[in-house]
């Protein structure tokens, strides 16, 4: 018997969403697929690496781990609710802090939550909080460099430079 | 992408709704909590249960809060606020270390300490994939009728590693539980069985409520883990330890070591010691009957020499911070 679909009501990235569900959908599922949202990344899809990190109602979990039923009513940022001027995907830009990329959703989303917490947060409170988070490419350190650099409000080496046009093709997708 | 198994949710608003679903569900029904246990292993096909019945909404169960003189924890509260509990830390310091280690933050936000209790065991050829599983032959904890890391082996050996197990029995607290029968106490120490396959107590239809913590005067309890990395890994051994103190000498010492086999095990060495040993604490004599007590078998991940070797240096380690905290 294939199973009932249920309706969902969220909050994702300011807006309101219904959508229809399976029970045993994960809340990454239904973002990625569901809502076309794949700014979120599917990495180990078991808990160990932090790519699909998300804020839920604030907090960075794990969207690999989240059934997306239990989600009712909640509010989901996930990174496309980030614009090119926030000043964390610009410290991210200016200190090289992603590579290949991957984890950097994930990063941003715990970076995110964590600056919501700690305004200027120490080196080793930062290293604590993307202890969740691997990264495959970068050492971590432009990482928490970038995340410092955000916190402090500083841009880092390209202080002086103005910020560079937004990709022409960039646009979030509204789910 | 490692799909779900099919199932239907049900999300109980009062502990009594959830055991009353359990009688009516049977043992088809499990229990999700943060899901950061139970969703990976349905994930690798180790459990598919066609109801799952969410505690989400049990905000009843959230919380660290003195009754006379105990610390009561709810089952559905997280990790991360177990290990920021200001109660929990004054009173209950190796349950909120061993907290503070578990996963990484993101566990820590989603797990509970209920889950963490209730934890399956783990082992190499159990935490894998069901084509894993299946190419090597299945294992007498799932599906099969052999076990790979002891030949011939008629009992699961599969490694208690749940970090909170430890610290609870050391620090002698009481695990309650609501069940269609009604309400059980049990001490940790007995909440643990030493079976992989089931190693907890807890009785088909059971709910574990919380976590009762004795909180004494001139008590305190350190919580020591060995894992490659500094975060994310599961215990490859882990060491509480609980020492009692009464106008300024020893009066009690309990010493926990986990992440061997299905049972944390209290060592027999601490518990035997007389008030005299208890004065000066031989902490060396100790940790080298640690040493002889435990033997690490190649259950989870980790080379068992460097385990074995590593329960001397964690007893003393755990040993040498309770006595300059005492
Ligand atoms: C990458 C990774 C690393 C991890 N590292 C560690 C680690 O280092 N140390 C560690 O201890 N754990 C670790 N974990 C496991 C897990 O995150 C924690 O143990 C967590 O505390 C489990 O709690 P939960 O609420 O998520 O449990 P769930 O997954 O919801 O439940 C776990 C089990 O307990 C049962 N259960 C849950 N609540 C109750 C209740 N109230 N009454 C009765 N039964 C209940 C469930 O039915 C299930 O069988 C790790 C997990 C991952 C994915
Ligand atoms: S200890 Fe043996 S029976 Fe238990 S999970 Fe491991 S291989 Fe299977
Ligand atoms: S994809 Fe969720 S933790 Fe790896
Ligand atoms: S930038 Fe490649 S994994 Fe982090």
């Amino acid at each position: 018997m294939p199973e009932a679909l249920v309706t969902l009501s969220l909050r994702v990235n300011g807006d309101d969403v219904r959508v229809a569900v399976r029970p045993s959908q994960t809340l990454l599922e239904v973002l990625r697929v569901g809502l076309e949202l794949t700014g979120t990344k599917q990495g180990c899809d078991k808990g160990d690496c932090g790519a699909c990190t998300v804020l839920l109602d604030g907090e960075p979990v794990l969207a690999c781990l989240t059934l997306a039923v239990t989600c009712e009513g909640r509010v989901v940022q996930t990174v496309e609710s980030l614009t090119r001027e926030d000043p964390l995907v610009d410290a991210f830009d200016c200190h090289g802090a992603g590579q290949c990329g991957f984890c950097t959703p994930g990063m941003l989303m715990t970076a995110k939550g964590l600056l919501a917490k700690h305004g200027r947060p120490s080196r080793e409170t930062i290293k604590q909080a993307i202890s969740g988070n691997l990264c495959r490419c970068t050492g971590y350190g432009p990482i928490v460099e970038a995340i410092a650099a955000a916190g402090e409000g500083r841009r880092g080496k390209k202080d002086e430079e103005p910020l560079p046009a937004p990709l022409p093709s960039w646009e979030a997708p509204k789910p | 992408m490692l799909p779900l198994p099919e199932f239907t949710v049900h999300t109980p608003a009062s502990v009594d709704e959830a055991v009353a679903l359990l009688a009516k569900l049977g043992p088809g029904a499990m229990l999700l909590a943060g899901g950061t246990d139970l969703l990976p292993n349905m994930k690798q096909g180790l459990h598919a249960p066609a109801h799952v019945v969410s505690l989400q909404r049990l905000g009843a169960l959230r919380g660290v809060r003195r009754e006379g003189d105990a610390l009561v924890i709810g089952a559905m509260t997280t990790l991360d606020a177990v290990a920021g509990s200001a109660e929990a830390k004054t009173h209950a310091a190796a349950l909120a270390e061993a907290a503070a280690v578990v996963g990484g933050p993101q566990h820590r936000r989603m797990g509970t300490l209920g889950g963490n209790l209730c934890l399956d065991t783990r082992c190499r050829y159990y935490n894998q994939t069901a084509f894993w599983r299946g190419a090597l032959g299945y294992c007498l904890k799932k599906d099969g009728d052999t076990c790979h890391v002891v030949e011939g082996g008629r009992k699961c050996v599969a490694a208690a590693s749940n970090d909170t197990a430890a610290a609870a029995i050391a620090l002698e607290a009481t695990v309650v539980l609501t069940g269609p029968a009604g309400i059980r106490r049990l001490p940790a120490a007995d909440f643990f069985v030493a079976d992989g396959a089931r190693n907890t107590a807890r009785r088909e239809g059971e709910l574990l409520t919380a976590l009762e913590v004795p909180v004494r005067a001139g008590r305190v309890s350190v919580y020591e883990k060995l894992r490659r990395r500094g975060a994310i890994d599961f215990p490859l051994l882990s060491v509480a330890v609980r020492l009692d103190r009464e106008d300024g000498s020893a009066r009690a010492l309990d010493v926990v070591i986990s992440a061997l086999a299905a049972k944390p095990r209290r060592l027999a060495a601490a518990q035997k010691l007389g008030a005299a040993d208890l004065a000066t604490l031989p902490i060396d004599t100790l940790a080298d009957a640690a040493l002889r007590e435990c033997n690490p078998l190649p259950n989870i991940e980790g080379d068992v020499v460097w385990r074995k070797q590593m329960v001397r240096v964690l007893v003393k380690r755990a040993l040498g911070r309770a006595t300059s905290l005492a």
